[in-house]
């Protein structure tokens, strides 16, 4: 492991580099597939035509999509935001179908009676249907996590900086400890990120874990119709 | 007084759920509305507070055509309770029933404690403020769903089978303590329900509904039972079931209420209803 010691500050940056890329592209597919699910929901006919293109988004091969990117956007292949956009599509990908399927989830009743109080459309969207969402939204930014935080190694092929170029490099001049320190930095991140969306959730969502926020009632407390 | 003005409702898909129906709900009155399923009911009681928007005729509140009214503003002037109660599920009690005055811009401590004060009047212990709807029983979420439309303190209140969904103890709990609600608050009831009982008990009027909307007839439950309209009022009312003919029996001195299959009813007293 005296290489790893050696090497802290290349590490440190190939780590920085990797959250660089990885964490706007999580934001942006998950912030733009809100709309665009929703867009699809209101369209019946859109929804089955794009929830099938995300299908096939997936299936594009990564290396390839990563050099045609800078042809069709005019950045160098070794820009980071080549490996941004590449990721966002990935991340669309993803996040469209389960966003959409998330949304359709939400109870038309509850919305409905939301209406009924006086939501206006914009705050029940806001305010009901969004949180109501939350917990399979979640479950859906978690595939994105991880699934992203493993895509930005294809970067290291190209030269693109992140923990991809360690095990690369790794393989490359047959240095063990450097492809183990690649691919242990890699899933220790997509874990604790994943972590972090987990938590983030529980703490945005206290209903969806089935416990009240502040003190929880003795079953004696539950008035006279729970204990029938 | 809310006044329905020959309405109809076709849906898009060219169901005709409502034909051309009339009528006129005074201020302070309780109105019922029942009917088989798919009578048009839910559709008419939504046209109230423009759920529903009427393809034919208009619905007015006080002589004003609710179309020509804000939708969102009326809604948070008009009470509404559904089946199911309709809570929000990720809202704890105090926050539901303190849904319409936050949205007028009420502030928040003021919006909870009068959602407080609710929660007493519809008889929840005070200890369910916090807690969540899936974390409350049937019956405890239909009371939330009364507070909740008593929040703003409408004028209106639209009950949809608001106690639909609860065993026949918790409901007649409810209905007694929604008549206890009205002689206190008098609010103008539009409220529908499947039960006829439900019906003659908290109805100053009776509307039965066939499909499409059409009357059968209107009147108190008195009226309803002493003169139904024709069979179908006859069957829907149950005029001839045993535990509504009652006939009077002598015993010892005083008269004896019974029903027809025998059974007694109550004793009759001199100088008739309070
Ligand atoms: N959004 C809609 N689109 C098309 N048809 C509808 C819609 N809503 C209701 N209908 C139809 O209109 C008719 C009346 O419906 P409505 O919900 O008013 O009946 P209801 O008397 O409330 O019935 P229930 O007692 O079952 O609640 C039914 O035939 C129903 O299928
Ligand atoms: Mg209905």
């Amino acid at each position: 492991m005296s290489w790893v010691s050696a090497n802290l500050d290349t590490i440190a940056e190939q780590l920085l580099a990797h959250i660089a890329q990885a964490l706007p592209a999580i934001v942006l597919a998950f912030v733009l597939a809100l709309p665009i699910a929703k867009l699809a929901n209101a369209r019946g006919w859109l929804r089955g035509g794009l929830t099938g293109t995300a299908g096939l988004l997936y299936a594009i091969p990564s290396l390839p999509l990563f050099i045609v990117l800078p042809l069709m956007l005019g950045t160098s292949i070794r820009s980071p935001v080549n490996i941004v956009v590449a990721l966002t599509i990935y991340g669309l990908a993803l996040m469209v179908p389960s966003a959409s399927e998330a949304l359709r989830a939400v109870s038309r009743e509850t919305l409905q009676a939301a209406t009924a109080q006086g939501y206006a459309p914009w705050a029940r969207f806001w305010r009901v249907e969004l949180p109501l969402a939350g917990p399979a939204l979640v479950a859906g930014l978690r595939v994105v996590v991880v699934s992203t935080v493993s895509l930005v190694t294809v970067g290291g092929v190209l030269g693109v900086p992140s923990l991809g170029m360690l095990f690369i490099d790794g393989f490359q001049r047959n240095i063990t400890a450097e492809i183990l320190t690649g691919i242990v930095l890699t899933a220790a991140l997509a874990l604790l990120l994943d972590a972090l969306v987990v938590l983030g959730g529980r703490l945005a969502l206290p209903w969806a874990s089935g416990r009240a926020p502040r003190r929880r009632t003795a079953p004696r407390d539950t008035g006279q119709e729970a204990a029938r | 007084m809310i006044a329905f003005e020959s309405v109809g409702k076709t849906y898009p898909d060219g169901t005709v759920a409502v034909a051309d129906f009339d009528l006129e709900i005074a201020s302070h009155e309780s109105v019922v509305l029942v009917g088989t399923s798919g009578s048009g009911k839910t559709t008419l009681m939504r046209m109230v507070n423009r759920m529903v928007d009427p393809t034919q005729g208009r619905v007015t509140i006080d002589g004003e055509d609710v179309a020509a009214t804000d939708p969102v503003a009326l809604r948070r002037s008009v009470g509404y309770v559904m089946q199911a109660s309709g809570l929000l599920p990720h809202r704890t009690v105090l926050d539901n029933i303190a849904t319409v005055p936050v949205l007028r811009g009420t502030g928040k401590a003021q919006a909870h404690e009068r959602a407080a004060e609710l929660m007493e009047v519809v008889g929840l212990e005070e200890s369910m403020a916090s807690r969540y709807p899936s974390q409350l029983s049937g019956g405890q979420q239909q009371r939330v769903g009364v507070a909740r439309a008593l929040a703003a303190d409408p004028n209106i209140l639209l009950m949809d089978e608001p106690f639909g969904a609860v065993d026949p103890i918790v409901r007649a709990e409810l209905q007694t303590e929604l008549l206890r609600l009205q002689r206190e608050l008098r609010k103008t009831i539009v409220f529908v329900t499947h039960d006829i009982d439900e019906a003659f008990l908290v109805g100053d009027r009776v509307v039965i509904l066939k499909p499409g909307g059409h009357i059968a007839q209107i009147g108190t439950p008195e009226q309803i039972l002493a003169e139904p309209a024709d069979d179908f009022v006859r069957s829907f009312v149950g005029a001839d079931r045993a535990e509504r003919r009652l006939h009077l029996q002598q015993v010892a001195g005083r008269e004896v209420v019974v029903d027809a299959s025998g059974r007694a009813a109550g004793v009759l007293e001199q100088g008739g209803t309070p």
